[in-house]
């Protein structure tokens, strides 16, 4: 079913369709359009929406929700991500799958309501206290939020692990033409949920180990599953790499506007290409390199100080890695990154 | 001579608890158990852990429980009580953990009518931490955060929990129970029978607050911090029921003769 939609409301419905009945969720631009729209729907389908007290009561409403067995989705924005993060920290380690929606916002502090992608680090880094990862994805386009909606719900239950859908105000808030896929239901085991021990042993979900062989045990088994993760879940996308003298690294809106400036670029005769992360974590680091053994240049460009960048700098040790960046909510526009592309290989002073 | 034979109730694991001597916990943790027991319940209910000494409660109840963060215990309720409406539901949570931390997460979910219950250890401190001051830490109270005594300029007044979520429409049943004899064992036993009976029924958001003794943090003996319960702690939080649907007194006849209560006294 092909249809017109806002970001958020996409995603919304992606869940739906996903098999998800369940949303626990607060207020927070700009992503309250989200949890409006599953305010309707949730209900038509039979599902549960419940407006909680706060991020920090929604996270552990997810976690309760997702302990017995549920198919479970929230989201928030800025410091509603932050509230949150005590929660991921302990559904990570608890192993409970969920799917936890960032619509970016600036920051830091209040903030602003208008788009940014300064939260990469706290979303890469799983974000919480303790060491812990996340998977996490970062769509371009509104079908792109649809279907990581549909994988992000999948690999949460296949890993037993919170995903984070880390996307921002401009794709939140942006109309686009998408393709709905067939809903599904949940009908995934899960012998590990505590919903009353009828007939077996008693299951206990928790993140407690007081003894400390049994605690680095526990971390052990948990960055044994993020090596499988790593290996097994990295995505990216190129986009004209082939003959890329230049290379822009960028994820989300920032890839959708650098995606215009190559077309631009390769107009006058400049071979920009670039290369789009679609798992910030794990970070794509061999695609990347691959992508970027011809490139003279590299350049990556984010809306935030500086934080991706990192990750590419890992990814390419020994190289000269650009970086342009815009914050306070100012989205990077094409012209501003021919500039900048066109400024590097002239090898000018910035 | 006096012989006291005692068969444990199912739900309770065989597991040695950590518990201090005269610690309450131990007793409302059997309390809770055999209340389940009675009504039948122990294979459909989930139970909730808090942060406090009573987070290891899932090594001494033989159910199916879930581990919540520090005072959310009343949101991790929810979400299981959601997805699963015709479980039984409980969270055990101490004064730090509900009233301090947690005041948030439990006065919404009691202002939502959440269809859980809730057992609230009233022992006037942070247990676990090493006894420091709680809301419920009373006037004058020296503890390891106030050591000249809680003083009401500075550190405000305790929280009367149950009062307090009494003012709510959501709740259907808020009881303050103290075990610091065998009569009040014996009435906390009933209170927490007619709170999961509430839920059994479907009425709503039902808590039991239980002033239980922490004689290590208090700094007593087991048998002096007993007493204190009743000279100190009672005269600040009064005993009673202050709320309860009127269909459930009927309901609650149910508690009037414990079936788990089978002490056997031999005097041989």
């Amino acid at each position: 079913m092909q249809v017109m939609m806002k970001g958020n409301e996409a995603i919304g419905e992606a869940a739906v369709r996903a098999g998800c009945r369940y949303y626990f969720g607060y207020p927070i631009t700009p992503q309250t359009e989200l949890m409006e729209y599953l305010a309707r729907r949730m209900p038509a389908v039979g599902g549960t929406f419940l407006q909680a007290e706060s991020e920090l009561a929604a996270v552990y409403m997810v976690f309760g929700a997702a302990g017995a067995g549920a198919r479970v989705l929230t989201s928030s924005s800025g410091p509603g991500t932050s509230l949150k993060q005590e929660g991921v920290s302990f559904l990570a380690s608890a192993e409970l799958p969920c799917v936890i929606v960032n619509v970016m916002r600036g920051g830091p502090g209040l903030g602003t309501i208008q788009p940014s992608q300064g939260d990469y680090f706290q979303a890469t880094r799983g974000g919480g206290h303790g060491d812990y990862r996340v998977l996490v994805m970062s769509p371009a386009s509104v079908q792109e939020m649809v279907d990581l909606v549909f994988k992000s719900f999948a690999k949460a239950e296949l890993y037993r692990t919170p995903v984070v859908l880390l996307t921002d105000g401009v794709m939140g808030q942006m109309m686009e033409s998408v393709v709905l896929p067939e809903a599904q239901t949940d009908e995934s085991a899960k012998p590990w949920i505590t919903d009353g021990c009828k007939g077996r042993q008693r299951r206990v979900i928790k993140s407690l180990y007081l003894d400390p062989d049994q605690m680095e045990a526990h971390n052990l088994h948990l960055q044994a599953k993020y090596r499988q993760m790593g290996a097994n879940e990295v995505m990216s996308e190129g986009y004209c790499v082939e003959d890329a003298e230049l290379l822009i690294v960028a994820f989300g809106i920032c890839a959708r506007v650098a995606r215009s400036a190559v077309d631009s670029l390769r107009e006058t005769g400049i071979r920009a290409g670039l290369f789009r992360p679609v798992t910030l974590w794990p970070f794509p680091a061999e695609s990347l390199q691959s992508a970027a053994v011809g490139a003279a240049h590299v350049l990556t460009v984010e809306m935030n100080a500086g934080q991706m960048v990192d990750d590419v700098r890992l990814a390419l040790p020994g190289r000269e890695i650009h970086f342009y960046g815009r914050m306070g909510g100012i989205v990077v526009s094409a012209r501003e990154i021919e500039a900048e592309v066109r400024r590097i290989i002239k090898g000018e002073e910035k | 001579m006096t012989r006291f034979s005692y068969t444990p109730p199912n739900t309770l694991t065989p597991a040695i608890s950590h518990y201090c001597p005269g610690c309450g916990h131990g007793v409302v943790h059997r309390l809770v158990a055999e209340v389940i027991d009675d009504l039948g319940l122990r294979e459909k209910t989930v139970g909730v852990a808090s942060v406090g000494c009573s987070v290891l409660i899932y090594d001494y109840l033989d159910l199916d429980m879930q581990e919540a963060s520090h005072g959310r215990a009343p949101a991790v309720a929810t979400g299981i009580k959601r997805v699963l409406p015709d479980r039984i539901v409980f969270t055990y949570q101490g004064d730090g953990d509900l009233a301090s931390i947690g005041l948030t997460e439990i006065v919404h979910a009691a202002a939502r009518g959440e269809n859980i219950t809730v057992v609230f250890i009233n022992n006037a401190n942070y247990g676990m931490t090493g006894g420091q001051m709680a809301p419920t830490t009373l006037p004058g109270q020296k503890t390891a955060t106030s050591p000249g005594g809680r003083d009401l300029t500075r550190d405000g007044y305790p929280l009367r929990m149950a009062e307090l979520l009494s003012a709510l429409d959501g709740p259907a049943y808020i009881a303050r129970v103290a075990v610091n004899n065998p009569a009040g064992v014996v009435r906390t036993k009933k209170s927490i029978t007619k709170a999961f009976r509430c839920q059994q029924e479907g009425l709503g958001f039902s808590m039991v607050e239980v002033l239980s003794a922490c004689p290590t943090c208090w700094g007593m003996e087991p048998l002096t911090a007993l007493r204190w319960i009743k000279e100190q702690m009672i005269a600040y939080y009064p005993l009673g029921v202050f709320k309860e649907p009127s269909h459930v007194r009927a309901v609650a006849e149910y508690g009037e003769e414990p079936q788990s209560c089978r002490h056997e006294i031999k005097c041989g």
